[in-house]
């Protein structure tokens, strides 16, 4: 392979995907910390070295509003945000979805405002969770840039047709420089394939109408199709990373398990702590204790049986959540796991641990404490709080 | 200038047994814009009246493509759509010429969509975009917009012992559009259908984005008899309240000039929404709207040059 190892951040690497990809429109509006895809994506524009008609919006909300106008036209459609972009997107986001169009979107997670912050935690992207959007979750720069190539296949295959986001996390994995294997762009080309069109508004002779009135006599079953093409996705997202790796030598699957098999004690978690996590269990691991990590990929469509599966023979499992749903029983990945773990033959004791709000930050010695509560709860058989808010000051 | 004998053997794109009410000036307008074409269309509509009672699933009232998103964004929903189209043809992929418009009422374009259309406008799509004006949120149930007149009812602006109807003169969105330097600009009204078909060709066939603000009467909010609406715009008309004009290219240009301008009572005696301005307690806002409007009237004339 003439593949090039690169060191690149986040956003380089994803505007660089983007390119590869070349998407016949891109919609788009800065905001911190996505601001550099678009500012890259503009170079790129500029310099000739694209396809793409690129939309300077106004907003995030006609970012969005422009994508659905364009996909539904008939062709690949991208475009990048954060945080409170992918909130003022929100109303047209379930639009995008029910009218089943498959628009990218690389989603840079940063806290929603208020307080205005502009560091990681996934509050944004867990606010968009029943959106009908697929989200992946990307623990470092090179997972960022593999995920943007697979996302345009998962989203276009005819049993999904559903939009994608594809998350990293703001500043940490945004704008942290990282040595990662950029493909060729014939490669990225092939890959991706021709962009296969499905009532495009643009195929004049065929008239279509596009959001119609919708009420209680058809809504529901629109409704139970989405449904079904979300769960569909699961296979695809199997499928398509299958793929990659006889292309590209890299494995995708639902979720990494980091010496999970033989463990009994275990973190849950989503993108860049996973990596933090990894460091303190090889270290753990050398001092003989017998622990793993579960990384999720695939949060929407939520692997819950395989979950179940993979986690069921723990001893106690940590789950943790870079987001807080105010009153809910925990954190959105607590309550999606202590749910599927129902489904197992044997549930492990469970801790939701609440971390990092705004970017607040976690490392190997917090990482390595809260092996030690799992340590405490397996000897005792007893979780004393079941939800904890870490690292806060209370 | 459109030919009626020419016009009737066109197919329509707007077919009929849609669930518009009667008397709906947004169906007149809508069939009289698009019969301005020559070339295949893509509709995009925001939400309201015009959207919800032409396409109940699992119909649709439209022969030509149509989308529509939501209320707010019907220009950056076809600034998209044209993107993606000149995306297309740039790349060899599309060879037929397409025009692309967007209907909005002035709930959608004066008030929660005029960010969404000032955007597409200042980066030059090349679209048109009529707003059907019936001066409120009719599709909720008459509701004031900025774009509702003063002294008007409406039921968030009743005729109440304190405050008698709508406090605020509407909006110039108009103004507000040719303030953007888009290479057309115009007002028109279903009355001198004539002209509003003739701005439509202009519109269509101008390069980049062009505007056109039709006044729609609205027989349900403005409280007058579904038969009456052409007489309603033309009362409009007659009465400066809805002055006839273009800006092409940055000149002003009035197209109609009533021989004598009747008095705006004549306008608000034909509808019911502005029944209790009669009361002698309110007379004076009659007068206070005259002003506006003659006021208003000798503005336009310097700036098409008529004065």
């Amino acid at each position: 392979m003439n593949n090039k190892m690169t060191a690149i951040t986040g956003n380089e690497a994803v505007a660089y995907a983007i390119k590869q990809i070349n998407p016949d429109v891109m919609a788009a509006y800065p905001i911190t910390p996505q601001t550099d895809i678009v500012e890259k994506y503009s170079e790129y524009v500029a310099d000739g070295l694209v396809n793409t008609e690129f939309i300077t919006v106004e907003s995030e909300h006609s970012a969005m509003s422009a994508c659905v106008g364009a996909a539904a036209a008939g062709g690949r459609v991208m475009t990048a945000t954060s945080a409170n972009g992918l909130a003022l997107m929100f109303e047209i986001l379930y639009v995008a979805s029910s009218n089943r169009l498959p628009i990218i979107m690389p989603m840079v997670n940063r806290a929603l405002s208020g307080p205005i912050n502009i560091h990681c935690d996934h509050g944004d992207s867990m606010a968009a969770r029943d959106s009908s959007w697929i989200q992946i979750y990307s623990e470092n720069v090179q997972e960022a840039y593999d995920n943007t190539i697979q996302a345009v296949r998962i989203a276009e295959h005819m049993e999904v047709r559903l939009p994608i986001m594809v998350m990293f996390d703001g500043f940490i994995t945004s704008h942290g420089i990282e040595c990662v294997e950029l493909l060729e762009d014939n490669k990225v080309a092939k890959f991706v394939g021709k962009y296969p069109p499905r009532y495009p508004l643009l195929d004049i002779d065929h008239p279509v109408t596009y959001g119609p009135l919708d009420l209680y006599d058809y809504y529901f079953e629109h409704k139970r199709q989405q449904i079904e093409a979300m769960r569909k996705a699961k296979k695809v997202v199997l499928e398509i990373g299958k793929e990659f790796k006889k292309a590209f030598g890299r494995e995708y699957k639902l979720f990494e398990e980091y010496r999970l098999s033989d463990a009994e004690r275990a973190i849950v978690v989503l993108s860049s702590t996973a990596g933090t996590a990894k460091e303190v269990v090889d270290e753990l691991r050398t001092k003989g204790e017998k622990v793993g990590l579960l990384k999720l990929r695939l949060f929407r469509p939520f692997p819950y049986k395989e979950i179940a599966q993979t986690l069921s023979h723990l001893k106690a499992i940590a789950i943790l959540d870079r987001s807080a749903s105010f009153g809910a029983f925990g954190g959105p990945l607590f309550t999606e796991i202590r749910s599927a773990l129902l489904e197992a033959d044997k549930i492990p004791h469970n801790v939701n641990y609440i971390y990092g709000l705004g970017g607040r930050d976690i490392n190997q010695t917090d990482i390595a404490s809260i092996y030690a509560d799992l340590e405490k709860i397996v000897k005792t058989s007893r979780v004393e709080e079941r939800v904890k808010y870490f690292g806060v000051r209370e | 200038m459109a030919n009626l004998k020419e016009l009737s053997k066109k197919e329509e794109i707007l077919s009929g047994g849609h669930r518009l009410c009667a008397g709906c000036g947004a169906s007149i307008v809508v069939r009289q814009v698009l019969s301005a074409l020559d070339d295949p269309v893509v509709v995009a509509n925001a939400t309201g009246c015009l959207e919800v009672a032409t396409t109940i699933y699992p119909y649709t009232s439209w022969k030509s493509s149509f989308i529509h998103n939501a209320f707010e964004n019907a220009a950056a929903t076809i600034s998209g759509t044209e993107a993606m189209f000149k995306s297309l043809k740039r790349q060899g992929k599309i060879d037929k010429e397409i025009k692309f418009i967007a209907f909005g009422g002035d709930g959608g374009t004066y008030d929660i969509g005029l960010q969404s259309l000032s955007g597409a406008l200042e980066r030059g799509h090349n679209f048109v975009y009529v707003c059907y004006d019936n001066e409120g949120y009719m599709n909720t149930g008459i509701q004031r917009s900025s774009a509702t007149p003063r002294g008007a009812w409406t039921t968030t602006t009743p005729a109440g012992k304190v405050i008698p109807g709508k406090a605020q003169y509407h909006k110039n969105l108009t103004e507000i559009v040719a303030a953007h330097n888009i290479p057309y600009v115009a007002q028109a009204n279903p009355w001198r259908w004539n002209d509003l078909i003739e701005k439509a060709r202009k519109a269509f066939y101008t390069d980049g984005p062009a505007f056109i603000n039709v006044l729609s009467p609205c027989p349900r909010g403005w409280r007058f008899d579904s038969k009456d609406t052409v007489k309603i715009s033309k009362l409009a008309v007659q009465t400066n309240f809805w002055p006839l004009y273009e800006v092409e290219n940055g000149v002003w240009k009035l197209n109609y000039r009533p021989k004598e301008r009747k008095p705006i009572k004549e306008w608000m005696e034909a509808q019911g929404r502005y029944r209790h301005l009669f009361r002698s307690e309110n007379e004076h806002i009659i007068k206070e709207i005259q002003e506006e409007i003659d006021k208003n009237w000798e503005k336009l004339l310097v700036k098409c040059g008529e004065k």
